[in-house]
């Protein structure tokens, strides 16, 4: 029986990947434990000496870790959808040679988005390993969570891929991290509630999309509730993730089949 | 068994821009087909179509007897394509890149690893097969493309612009391994803007120009319906009278063209036309005689040289 096209462009990623683990490994252990030791350890230090009735009595090491999860599957899922499409429509042109053979436009996305879905996974299971070290998270509590955390980075990669693969310059990838990427990062309840925002900034971190991936890795870190209703939460990032491989199925044909 | 290649009134759009202009094409299984003509020709465009990785603006092509439109993964499976660019992965092994090409098609992993034996065997390149792609020097990654491109066994290989950017030893590489799998009876359609590419490779060619088909034939058919048998040059100097001195020309052969840096006289003798040359008083600081090419053709239906 035929190998289902997205699986052969998945095998290929998996193929490559062979030569890249090392250094995407050694970061995917590096970032957490950097990130769980200043602001976690240092900062959470002078937050629980202030009383953290805000975050609902938590120390700040255990209701940053399950933001900084979502947020860095977030930033894992926004950096595949970036670097490695305009690899492959501009900088190598794989992908023009990829269609050339059966391999649809289409396929291409989809095998991305699985190839992203394994490796936002692995390195959420690494964070989320590390953390339990930190004694931030219980173990399977944190692995629990790692399913709406990985389920907002592929949703990510998918919408942010589907606008890349159109690009004919590079310079919008410089603004597309700093006005987007990095601004999410820091803003959608990663590291404080957006309740601390001015209330109109406030609504506008809720009306983005990681500020619910966020909530719902939070509800199931913690063992607590979310937010809004579950449904609303995940409906929103489900609904990312749909208007994502839409839209690219569109767009990968559009610019793939001139 | 029908024709590879079947296009009639082909046409190509790119919004209001016409890229490929109701072209006819018919090319013959084991043939060698060329389309020669200068960038922006619409070549690039009319491959793609053909390739089945282009939508048609309209007319009608079909590709192994089939319809891309309805069937473009089919007649992809049966095609080896190297593209403009050779698009290797650096960073991977030279049978790597092959492997994930070869996978895209969906062919079994001990098929592939037997055809990666033999195919960089076919293009010299087996001792390299667990080196990285990005050291290897141009003419190397254009072998590996070529071995990629035939990973599935293809009967039909879409060349574009096969050697742009190749020394002259590595281009003589590449077009003897071109020349091995038309003996194996595989067709060969390609682009080039080199007319010596296309005399050497192509049994028939077209020769396009903004989109039109505007010469078709063999090599030495075409040179003989639109050039002469051979061709002096002249090098005059920057000081000589350009226009004075074509008009003392005159007559002396078939045709006179005036380039930026040159005259050329079409002449079926070219040594009786140089005494003539000078028995009319012109002294060229240079003269050349040669047999007439493509260029020539080329100049000759579009007043334009092919590469400028």
């Amino acid at each position: 029986m035929a190998t289902p096209i997205p699986l052969r462009v998945l095998e290929g990623h998996a193929r490559a990947y062979r030569h890249t683990w090392r250094g995407t490994t050694i970061g995917a252990i590096a970032t957490p434990v950097l990130f769980l030791t200043a602001m976690g350890l240092g900062l959470g230090q002078l937050v629980d000496d202030r009383g953290t009735g805000a975050l609902g009595e938590l120390s700040y090491l255990a209701w940053l870790t399950p933001g900084l999860l979502a947020a860095s599957a977030m930033q894992a899922g926004a950096a595949d959808g970036t670097f490695p499409v305009l690899a492959g429509t501009r900088w190598v042109k794989t992908y023009h040679t990829a269609v050339a053979s059966p391999v649809r436009p289409r396929d291409l996305h989809l095998g991305n988005l699985l190839w992203a879905a394994i490796r936002i996974s692995v390195i959420g299971v690494v964070f989320v390993v590390v953390a339990a070290a930190f004694g931030a998270v219980p173990l399977h509590r944190g692995l629990l969570a790692l399913g709406p955390a990985v389920l907002t980075g592929v949703a990510f990669c998918a919408a942010l891929s589907a606008g890349v693969v159109l690009l004919l310059r590079d310079q919008f990838l410089a603004g597309l991290n700093r006005f987007v990427v990095v601004p999410l990062f820091l803003f959608s309840g990663t590291f404080f509630p957006v309740e601390q925002l001015p209330p109109a900034a406030g609504a506008i971190a809720r009306a983005l999309p990681l500020w619910h991936g966020v909530e719902l890795t939070r509800a199931l870190a913690l063992g607590t509730s979310p937010a809004l209703a579950w449904p609303v939460h995940l409906g929103v990032v489900v609904a990312l993730l749909v208007a994502g491989v839409v839209a690219g199925t569109v767009t990968f044909d559009r610019r793939l089949r001139p | 068994m029908p024709p590879v290649v079947e296009a009639r009134a082909l046409t190509k759009r790119f919004g209001t821009f016409t890229a490929v202009d109701g072209i006819d094409v018919e090319v013959a299984r084991g043939e060698a087909f060329g389309f020669l003509g200068p960038n922006g020709a619409g070549k690039t465009s009319a491959m793609r179509m053909i390739g089945a990785a282009s939508p048609v603006t309209d007319g009608h092509l079909r590709v192994l007897g089939m319809d891309p439109e309805t069937h473009g993964a089919e007649i992809r499976a049966r095609l080896g394509v190297v593209p403009q660019e050779d698009a290797l992965d650096q960073e991977l092994t030279v049978a790597e890149n092959l492997a994930i090409y070869g996978r895209y098609f969906d062919l079994p992993r001990a098929v592939i690893r037997e055809r990666i034996d033999e195919l960089l065997e076919f293009v010299q390149l087996s001792e390299r097969r667990r080196q990285r792609v990005d050291p290897l020097s141009g003419g190397m990654k254009r072998r590996v493309v070529i071995a990629r491109a035939l990973i599935n066994d293809p009967e039909v290989m879409l060349l574009d612009e096969p050697t742009t950017g190749l020394d002259p030893q590595a281009r003589h590489v590449l077009w003897d391994r071109l020349f091995q799998l038309q003996q194996r009876g595989i067709t060969l359609l390609l682009t080039t803007h080199y007319m010596d590419e296309a005399e050497q490779l192509c049994d028939r060619l077209v020769v396009m120009d903004a989109g039109r088909i505007v010469a078709e034939g063999g090599p030495s058919a075409l040179i003989a319906a639109h050039a002469t048998r051979e061709v002096v040059e002249l090098r005059l100097g920057p000081e000589a009278d350009a226009p004075a001195s074509v008009a003392l020309l005159e007559g002396t052969g078939h045709r006179v063209e005036a380039l930026p840096d040159r005259i050329l006289v079409y002449a079926d003798d070219g040594d009786a036309l140089v005494r003539e040359v000078h028995a009319r008083g012109l002294q060229p600081t240079a003269v050349l005689t040669r047999r007439a090419t493509l260029e020539d053709v080329f100049l000759r239906l579009t007043g334009r040289a092919l590469v400028d």
